[in-house]
């Protein structure tokens, strides 16, 4: 009886406001990176979300995303070449000339380059596809790493850390995430690693991937003069030839070149560069994109 | 028609809505989102950063308010705001901003009875991040622009996406006159495409070389770039609300624009 006069006499303004959980939320300030998603009230989420957001489908979609686009890793004998543009576009308009789509994963940077030339130990990932949802994920790769090193007393191979990666894009599959993301690292029990992970679940490991809306550019020209035996000079120099060969032809791809190095005790980043200088650099003293005009 | 409980059986009640049980359930289509326009502008300097917004609230081809803020300061002590240290712009949708803006004043509150010190801006970005990426299904529909100064003391503006990509950046403009303001931005505060005269011809022309700029310029800058904007878009205009943080504290400056 009880009971029954305990569900029935709850205070009738009891749901309004913010629950217990909600106040715990909000009163917490570290609940971070949690997996508890906020979901419209419609019987579709996924059909809202895509009617909101997504501009391919929906060209008017009031909501544009920040989206990512040319990016590429390979592995050489000197360990593997990582280099991306800069650019994010929303619709037609360019976001940003200056995102940084190599994140360093693992040991919680700040996402910051150290002013020194010393190598950096740890993986780097790399982003393409929805800039929130590599953000977002590779930090949690991250929180996930750092806490794997704690546990084991050792860093966590490339391969784990993909997997971590995967199994989290498969369990979200067909709720809207969009990333293409590369993963590379060194470890004394793979050597150099290169995997490829994205927002369908698939996840694989390789020697030369190229991600993104410029990826086909990028394959023509590392295709060509990919070999294993590169020396470190001639593998940088093929990374930032490919990206600007992608930059020249694809719209959504531009801004600087990334370019990083990941070798047995870290990764090296080797700058941010406009280009544009790059660009006539090469056009001027190779003789390459003989397709464009130095005058008129 | 339309049921709002769903459809009752009809034999069960002895009446029928035949009708209304055949009928497949429909569901009106849910959009909870308005854009109320206008927009915002933030732009560092050594030892400080301007945030900025028009105060215009517009729905459609309707203004609904010639002083609706769109920055605000996070953190402080009391409804004013005294004692904040981070400054936050939202356009977009002003009721998911609003929102966000509480929000993000109750986590800075928290952390800072939790631990003892306030929130340093850059932990407050991760932060918002992590907020915006909450709802990443259900995204807030505002740019925000987050404002304050770092460790070193230097002015630091941290610019959002709907869902929570973020960029440490000079400068942003966010809004619908976003298109307008970032190109001019571009140019007058990265210099971007000014070259200095006679160091050389053709593609030996020596680009202009980006510095922190003083505050009286920069704070003109947002003045042209708004009077501008006011000009070539119906959705900014009536009045110009600038936040200056040093570490001295914020200084609000209120600017009218034309009201047509």
């Amino acid at each position: 009886m009880d009971k029954l006069v305990a569900q029935y006499s709850r205070p009738p303004h009891q749901d309004e406001f913010y629950s217990e959980q909600e106040q715990r939320e909000l009163t917490e300030s570290l609940p971070p990176l949690s997996l508890k998603f906020n979901l419209p009230p419609v019987d579709d989420s996924r059909a809202f979300l895509r009617a909101m957001t997504d501009d391919h489908s929906n060209p008017n979609c009031p909501i544009k995303l920040a989206h990512g686009t040319t990016t590429l890793a390979f592995r050489f004998q000197g360990g593997i070449i990582v280099a991306t543009d800069s650019r994010a576009t929303a619709g037609n308009w360019i976001a940003s000339q200056t995102v940084k789509k190599v994140i360093p994963v693992s040991r919680l940077s700040r996402g910051e380059d150290k002013p020194s030339n010393e190598p950096t130990p740890g993986l780097l990932g790399t982003m393409a596809g929805g800039a929130a949802d590599c953000q977002y994920w590779l930090r949690y790769l991250s929180q996930q790493c750092t806490l794997h090193e704690i546990r084991h007393k050792r860093r966590i191979t490339v391969a784990a850390a993909s997997k971590i990666l995967a199994n989290l894009t498969y369990s979200y599959k067909g709720m809207g995430l969009s990333m293409g993301t590369m993963l590379a690292g060194m470890t004394p029990q793979e050597g150099p690693a290169l995997y490829y992970i994205d927002s369908d679940g698939t996840r694989l490991p390789g020697n030369l991937f190229c991600v993104g809306s410029g990826q086909t550019f990028a394959y023509g020209v590392l295709d060509a003069n990919y070999k294993y035996d590169l020396t470190e000079e001639e593998a940088l120099e093929l990374g930032r030839r490919s990206i600007l060969a992608a930059m020249h032809r694809d719209a959504y791809s531009g801004g600087f070149i990334n370019l990083y190095h990941v070798k047995e005790e870290g990764w090296v980043h080797h700058g941010f560069n406009d280009m544009n200088p790059i660009f006539w650099k090469t056009k001027l003293e190779k003789g390459e994109f003989s397709n464009v005009t130095s005058e008129l | 028609m339309t049921t709002l409980t769903g459809q009752p059986s009809s034999e069960a009640i002895g009446y029928s809505f035949s009708k209304a049980t055949s009928a497949p359930i429909r569901e009106h289509s849910f959009y909870p989102y308005t854009d109320n326009g206008g927009s915002t502008l933030g732009i560092t300097g050594s030892d400080f950063a301007i945030l900025a917004g028009d105060t215009r609230s517009v729905a459609g081809y309707n203004i609904n308010s010639r002083y609706a803020p769109k920055v605000f300061k996070i953190g402080g002590d009391d409804e004013t705001g005294e004692g904040a240290h981070i400054l936050l712009s939202v356009v977009g949708f002003a009721a998911d901003g609003q929102a966000l803006k509480e929000r993000l004043d109750a986590v800075v509150k928290m952390y800072k009875y939790q631990h003892g010190k306030p929130m340093s801006v850059m932990a407050c970005a991760q932060r918002l991040s992590t907020i915006f990426y909450q709802k990443r299904f259900f995204p807030y529909y505002v740019h925000a622009i987050l404002a304050g100064l770092d460790e070193d003391g230097k002015g630091a503006l941290y610019s959002y996406d709907p869902v929570g990509s973020y960029e440490r950046e000079q400068c942003r403009a966010a809004g619908s006159a976003a298109s307008l303001i970032m190109p001019f931005l571009d140019n007058q505060v990265n210099f971007k495409n000014q070259y200095i005269p006679g160091s050389g011809e053709g593609h030996a022309l020596e680009p202009k070389k980006p510095e922190p700029l003083p505050r009286n310029t920069v704070e003109q800058l947002v003045r042209d770039a708004f009077t501008s904007a006011v000009e070539r878009h119906i959705e900014v205009g009536d009045g110009l609300q600038m936040m200056v943080i040093t570490k001295g504290g914020i200084e609000e400056i209120y600017y009218p624009l034309k009201k047509d």
